[in-house]
């Protein structure tokens, strides 16, 4: 069988890292930033994957799936925190749209 | 090595211990105890400084100077000062003068003092004093003697300001500070500059100063600029503590301080340090003619000035101040034409005499409950006999009545004027001329002092029936002879008034001079030579010394014809001339009001104006203001829109990516 070359992999990461990038600059909905921030994450859980499946040694494949699965943790307690704060916002202000959230400024 | 000369250490040790003691445990032992401890141990140091001076009289003359050294001080590099005493026929004249004169001074405390009930404070201060004084005199180098200076100036400081509790004692403590700081300025620079020259401060030793500019002075090495800059900076030293012109000023202020401390820091000891120093030093004057002029000159011009002053003064003490320093600038007119050893018996003489007189002004203004005017003195000579005769031995000394001690030492100081050979020969005369109507002055002003203070009628009496009744004395009426304690040091001190001049010679009937051969290995001339003394016939010796006699008493005669009755009609009030003369020619004012508090508060001003509130504060305030400045024009970027910083940080990430790919590029093309 003829295995997949790891470029595809890459390039299918690097499309959806700009798509995510894209997302959280021009969007002003914070979820949708949230879900922009999750898809850049999984762009580098992709690569991480990839270059995994390079490796010979099993220790050294081991790792870049256990950083996968790390990052996947990470990214779950981000996600409770911040929809935790988006709905707190909401409650205050009647809003989430992130462009009315300045107050922190000069 | 330990040598019978390392006991120097115990001569300053004495005082040292006294001081320790009166200052911890003075107050619980009572004022007897201190008094006797503190007469005691300076006694005993001038015990110990005769002994070691039999001691180094036995040594031949060239081996007559003999280092002590107690530890290393400073070592840094090549700065190297040790903590030594110098030993020798100069250092232990001075020592003798005073633990001598100071222990018959500290006796004479005992009973003057003996009301004042700060009385282990006067006794801490005064054995400090001497410690200084030791120091000063017997230190090895420039620098430890710059300590011992300081040091009698701090002491000087605390007794002027001693009955602190008037503001006028504290304010005359203060401008005797002040004013010797000016001279201390010249001394330390003179410290710096002769290190730089010389690479040593010793005075003598392997390596010394002086030997160093001798050498240096034969290869033709030594720049005139800078050993006469050296010279001069030190003779700013001297003017300061040795109260001549320009700085004089602090000196009849010092007089606010108690009697026996004008006697001993004022008169006898402290104020001669800067004779002491020139004549130490006095192969780098030696080398700088230029110098050796402007001290010479100086001397004379201080010596006149402060004699013109010294006739219209109606306080007893300020008299003898000025006299001092006139007297001073004789001393300074010795070394500046070459007779540093005249200087220095001068300075011997001056210490007994002066001490006498200023001691029996005191016993005066004890007698009449602090009272200082000489204008309510007089008559007195019937009343306080033993004063009265003692000071009449130091009036006719500091005459020059021969053959007291003032004649001797003031006649060795002028012929050597008018015979110098150091000085273009005019010149010497000139100065000898002034000297010699000085001379005359001297003798008329202190027949003024004894006429208005023991002669005539008594004026005491009128001014006593208001004054005397709260007195601490609790006696009024008739003035009483001070106590035993205060009059045998009067009488010592006269005896060495009238004697003292014998220890030096007599040119014109041949007999030669042993102090100055005592002072030989110290003061002994080194670049000049003895010929820069000149040679006089013996017929020119003979007039001068006539010259000197008939100042003397031409100034006693017109002083008796005038104030033999007591104070004449037209000296009650101060007028004219004499207004002019009692206010020092308003040269003090001119330099308190003027220079002191008029410029010197523009150029105080100035400094805060300007150099603080503009360079310094601007300085300051500007980097403050351009901080915040950029901080506030930056703080525009924090706009709080979440999606502005994302895309700042996006823009920053391509920024890095470019420049790594950029860079791995340029090293793959490298490679």
């Amino acid at each position: 069988m003829e295995a997949i070359p790891i470029s595809w992999f890459l390039v299918l990461s690097a499309f959806m890292f700009a798509m995510g990038v894209t997302g959280v600059v021009i969007r002003r909905n914070p979820i949708v930033i949230f879900m922009c921030i999750e898809l850049m994450l999984n762009a580098a859980n992709l690569a991480f994957l990839a270059f995994a499946r390079q490796q010979v040694q099993l220790g050294a494949q081991a790792a870049g799936q256990v950083y996968t699965i790390l990052v996947m943790a990470v990214a779950a307690a981000e996600v409770a925190i911040g929809l935790g704060i988006i709905v707190a916002i909401y409650r205050l202000r009647d809003t989430i749209n992130v462009d009315e959230m300045n107050l922190l400024k000069f | 090595m330990t040598s019978t000369f390392d006991l120097i250490w115990v001569v300053v040790g004495l005082p040292l211990a006294g001081f320790l003691f009166h200052a911890f445990v003075g107050k619980r032992v009572g004022k007897k105890v201190v008094g006797a401890v503190g007469t005691a141990v300076v006694l005993g140091a001038f015990a110990l400084s005769a002994y070691l001076l039999l001691e180094l009289l036995k040594l031949p003359a060239e081996e007559q100077q003999i280092i002590s050294k107690l530890w290393r001080w400073i070592e840094a590099g090549a700065f190297k000062v040790a903590f030594e005493a110098l030993i020798d026929p100069l250092s232990l004249l001075m020592a003798l003068i005073v633990t001598g004169v100071g222990g018959l001074i500290h006796l004479y405390s005992t009973g003057y003092m003996a009301d004042d009930e700060d009385y282990p404070r006067f006794f801490t201060y005064m054995n400090l004093f001497i410690v200084f004084m030791l120091t000063l005199v017997l230190s090895n180098n420039l620098l430890m003697m710059f300590v011992g200076w300081e040091g009698v100036g701090l002491c000087s400081y605390l007794l002027i300001g001693f009955w602190y509790k008037d503001k006028v004692n504290t304010d005359s403590a203060n401008k005797a500070f002040i004013v010797n700081r000016i001279g201390d300025w010249g001394f330390t620079l003179a410290v710096i500059l002769a290190f730089w020259t010389f690479g040593t401060l010793n005075f003598a030793g392997q390596e010394n100063m002086f030997q160093r500019a001798m050498e240096m002075h034969q290869q033709k090495m030594l720049s005139a600029g800078i050993i006469t800059a050296i010279a001069l900076l030190l003779f700013v030293g001297a003017t300061g503590k040795s109260a001549q012109f320009p700085l004089y000023i602090w000196l009849p202020d010092a007089m606010a301080g108690p009697t026996p401390v004008s006697a001993l820091i004022h008169a006898a000891t402290m104020v001669t340090a800067g004779v002491v120093m020139v004549t130490r030093c006095h192969v780098f004057f030696e080398l700088a003619p230029a110098a050796m002029l402007v001290v010479a000159v100086i001397g004379v011009f201080t010596a006149i000035f402060a004699a013109t002053i010294a006739l219209a003064q109606t306080d007893i003490k300020r008299v003898l101040a000025y006299s001092t320093v006139s007297q001073l600038g004789y001393m300074f007119l010795g070394c500046g034409v070459g007779a540093f050893a005249s200087g220095m018996f001068h300075v011997t003489t001056h210490a007994f005499f002066k001490a006498l007189l200023f001691l029996g002004s005191g016993s005066v203004i004890l007698a009449l409950h602090h009272e200082q005017d000489m204008r309510r003195m007089g008559g007195l000579a019937k009343y306080l006999p033993i004063t009265y005769w003692t000071m009449l031995a130091g009036w006719l000394a500091i005459s020059g009545i021969p053959p007291l001690a003032g004649f001797f030492s003031k006649d060795e100081i002028l012929a050597a004027t008018f015979g110098t050979h150091a000085l273009p020969v005019s010149m010497g005369q000139i100065l000898w001329a002034v000297g010699l109507l000085t001379a005359l002055l001297t003798a008329f002003y202190m027949t003024r002092l004894m006429g208005l203070t023991f002669w005539g009628e008594p004026r005491w009496a009128a001014a006593h029936a208001h004054h005397g009744k709260d007195d601490v004395h609790g006696h009024h009426g008739e003035p009483k002879e001070s106590p035993p304690s205060m009059t045998v040091p009067l009488m010592i001190l006269a005896v060495l008034s009238v004697v003292g001049g014998f220890i030096g010679g007599f040119a014109p009937l041949h007999i030669p001079n042993r102090f100055e051969a005592f002072l030989e290995p110290s003061a002994g001339l080194k670049v000049l030579g003895k010929q820069a003394l000149g040679h006089l016939p013996v017929s020119v010796e003979w007039m001068l010394v006539w010259a000197s006699v008939a100042a003397a008493v031409l100034g006693i005669w017109f002083g008796w014809v005038r104030y033999r009755r007591g104070l004449p009609e037209n000296e009650r009030e101060l007028t004219g001339v004499r207004k002019v003369l009692y206010n020092q020619y308003y040269y003090d004012w001119l330099m308190v009001k003027g220079v002191g508090l008029w410029l010197g508060g523009r150029i105080a001003n100035w400094m805060w104006q300007f150099v603080d509130v503009r360079l310094v504060d601007g300085l300051v305030n500007g980097i403050a203001g351009f901080t915040g400045w950029v901080g506030s024009s930056l703080r525009r970027v924090q706009t709080g829109y979440v999606r502005n910083y994302a895309f700042t940080i996006l823009i920053g990430a391509i920024v890095l990516l470019v420049w790594l790919l950029i860079r791995g590029a340029s090293a793959g093309l490298a490679r």
